[in-house]
């Protein structure tokens, strides 16, 4: 009964803003379906144009490289369309791989690890979700804080150690190939799990729900949302699976170590951004931050193969990222110009 | 209600996570215990026979992958590289990550691969994490050549080391028993007490010193952690613990570097011989102040130039990577490859006032 006086912003975080209040900031564009556009028409042009690219085993070099990310951006979308942010999961994934490789080195089987470290992202998720939900701080500065504190948990682990026996058979599978397709197996779970997100933030009152603490937690409240436990909830999965993402890092490379995917939550949230949710919360949606993963993959990869160098290839990042936050912020204003001047 | 519900959907989406966690933990099957694995190793390069007068072929495609790129260590080994492919008419290019870090190189390793380069020169920011993608690279039929930081031997052709753990400490012992006229109190300046590498030096230095200039006496070793404030200080207590010390030993670029700040600006200077490992740039001053004399550390220029050389030999098929090959390296001369596919670049360079000023790193 509550949910539905919620508002209800389609899938693809478009159509809600035309009804939108005033008093929202950062209405966007239909994002979704604009990058998803851009998308289709980058690969086209990369086929055409960049020796290399369009052959299977590239494909296959290029999902590998995107898979944590858009892993990792699922539980986070969920985190972000609320209004809260979490910094923390690249440390969380350093942290996994640290803990597995230190309980794989003291003689455990593989079949305990996995699931002792999703139990750990839990507990990492849980921390974030209690400090953010129970005192109230802000979830920037929370994740920044853990974002130290487990990155520096995970050097006290392993140090600068790594641990690299893992059996070849696991980490054979996780770099291997559906057949000849060059399409990675572990796609597979990744597009289960897409699915089962997008079915959570777009067809469920859960999902509803969460646009509508990111556009007004008061409302959310007053409308009956428990908002404390649904983030303290959105915390602890977003633990799980950057913990699940530490699993795969560390069998992808065959190397636990603490320093692994440093840096990680900066590409997570650029797909994010990139997708078309807004980092204010209350719109976006799923197609679109998986488009917005392929599309930084695909850019960086294309770019790669013609010999462009890293230095370059992080400003084209950059400029892509501000491209796409502040373009619909423009495209926004010059709206309400054109609205307010008939009226003046 | 809506809370029932909400919590609800969120266990569906853990639950989620867990199906996919199981399947992720059952489709891999096999050894799941360390230790059970018997980890067959795809070396390549058994089985195929070495022709030594095979011709490089032109326009070989060389690739250059550092640690990370801007770093001066490695722009000068790249140098190195660049001018040996320039004299077998190759093709140069240098590419890699910003940040050294142990996964960031496998992209540009499958980059590599799809672009379909002969030769990949590469120093690995860890010892596995490129292995996989350096295996496809060589199932491509890129020859991998490592240089001043292993992977794992099976994951690639061979492995250029900068110098033997004898050469280096060989050389410090030497340079320090000329500077001091063979006899005297020595210290040793080292960086942390567990580095494995300095403790395998400090070790052999101490064991040559004691057989080749036995009047040299070792009296201590301190640690200054990589630390340049902490060094500097060790050096003060040195100075004052031991009053009639001739001379340091530093094995660490860090030490080295602030133990000549301190002799530099004290009454020790020209009196306390400094000598250990270092790099032109951090030394020049002090050699052109006086406060030190000669010091060493391998040649980053030769170590690219000799990568090269051995990447374009492998590609040429003048050697596969086994031990007791040779193949000619340009101005370097004649190389062997020794145990587990390693080529030594040979005894460390040591920089004096009158050589300093050619090198720049």
């Amino acid at each position: 009964m509550t949910v539905e006086t919620a508002p209800a912003p389609a899938p693809s975080g478009g159509s809600a803003a035309a009804g939108g209040a005033p008093a929202r900031r950062g209405r966007t564009l239909p994002s979704g379906s604009v990058i998803t556009t851009f998308l289709v028409l980058f690969l086209v042009i990369a086929a055409v144009s960049v020796e290399g690219f369009a052959s299977t085993r590239n494909a296959g070099f290029l999902l590998l490289d995107v898979v944590v990310i858009a892993l990792i951006a699922l539980p986070l979308t969920l985190v972000v369309v609320t209004g809260e942010i979490d910094l923390s999961v690249a440390s969380t994934v350093g942290l996994s791989s640290a803990v597995m490789g230190k309980l794989w080195f003291a003689g455990l089987p593989l079949e305990a690890i996995i699931p002792l470290v999703l139990l750990l992202g839990a507990a990492l998720g849980a921390v974030n979700g209690l400090l953010v939900t129970r005192l109230g701080l802000p979830s920037l500065a929370v994740t920044i804080g853990t974002l130290a504190l487990y990155r520096g948990l995970a050097f006290v682990v392993l140090g600068d150690q790594a641990v690299a026996d893992f059996p070849r058979a696991w980490t054979t599978w996780a770099i291997s190939s559906i057949g000849s397709t060059g399409i990675p197996v572990v796609v597979v779970p990744l597009v289960v799990l897409v699915l089962v997100t997008g079915v959570v933030l777009h067809a469920t009152p859960v999902g509803r729900s969460l646009y509508a603490m990111g556009n007004s937690e008061d409302a959310a409240r007053f409308s009956g949302i428990d908002v404390g436990r649904t983030k303290l909830w959105l915390f602890v999965v977003t633990g799980v699976v950057s913990a699940l993402g530490g699993v795969y890092w560390t069998l992808r490379y065959g190397s636990a170590r603490a320093d692994n995917a440093t840096g990680l939550e900066l590409q997570v949230i650029a797909a994010i951004l990139l997708g078309g949710v807004s980092i204010f919360g209350g719109s976006g949606g799923l197609l679109g931050v998986v488009a917005g993963a392929l599309l930084l993959g695909s850019v960086r990869n294309a770019l790669q193969l013609v010999n462009v160098p890293s230095d370059v290839l992080n400003i084209v990042t950059g400029v892509l990222l501000i491209t796409a936050v502040v373009a619909p912020q423009v495209a926004a204003r010059v709206k309400g110009r054109r609205r307010r001047r008939p009226a003046s | 209600m809506s809370r029932s519900l909400l919590g609800r959907h969120l266990r569906g989406g853990l639950t989620g996570v867990a199906v996919a966690a199981l399947v992720l933990t059952t489709a891999a099957c096999g050894g799941t215990t360390r230790g059970e694995d018997e980890g067959s190793s795809s070396g390549g390069s058994a089985g195929a026979s070495a022709d030594p007068d095979a011709e490089i072929p032109a326009d070989l495609a060389v690739a250059f992958l550092p640690k990370a790129l801007n770093n001066p260590y490695f722009d000068v080994a790249a140098t190195g590289s660049e001018r040996a492919v320039g004299e077998i008419d190759g093709e140069f290019s240098q590419v890699g990550p910003t940040e050294a870090s142990a996964s960031s190189q496998v992209s540009y390793i499958n980059t590599l691969t799809q672009q379909g380069a002969d030769v990949i020169l590469t120093s690995a920011n860890d010892p596995n994490a490129i292995c996989s993608a350096l295996d496809q690279a060589r199932s491509g039929g890129a020859s991998v050549v490592t240089f001043d930081s292993d992977t794992a031997p099976e994951c690639r052709d061979v492995f250029i080391n900068q110098a033997t753990a004898d050469g280096i400490a060989q050389t410090q012992v030497d340079l320090m028993a000329e500077q001091i006229g063979g006899a005297g109190q020595v210290a040793i300046l080292s960086a942390t007490a567990n580095a494995t590498n300095q403790n395998a030096w400090i070790e052999l230095m101490q064991e040559y010193a004691a057989s080749e200039h036995p009047d040299m006496e070792i009296v201590t070793t301190v640690y200054g952690d990589d630390e340049d404030e902490k060094s500097f200080q060790e050096t003060q207590g040195l100075l004052q613990t031991y009053p009639d010390l001739k001379g340091i030993i530093s094995p660490t670029t860090v030490g080295i570097s602030a133990a000549a700040r301190y002799l530099s600006g004290s009454e020790y200077k020209g009196r306390v011989a400094l000598t250990g490992l270092g790099t032109p740039n951090q030394m020049r001053e002090f050699v052109q102040d006086g406060t030190v004399t000669a010091f060493a550390l391998w040649n980053p220029e030769d170590l690219g130039y000799l990568a090269a050389y051995t990447g374009a030999a492998l590609a040429a098929g003048q050697i596969t990577g086994a031990e007791g090959e040779t193949f000619e390296a340009g101005d370097l001369g004649e190389y062997e490859i020794g145990a587990d596919g390693v080529v030594v670049l040979g005894e460390p360079t040591v920089f004096n006032a009158e050589n300093i000023d050619d090198f720049d790193f």
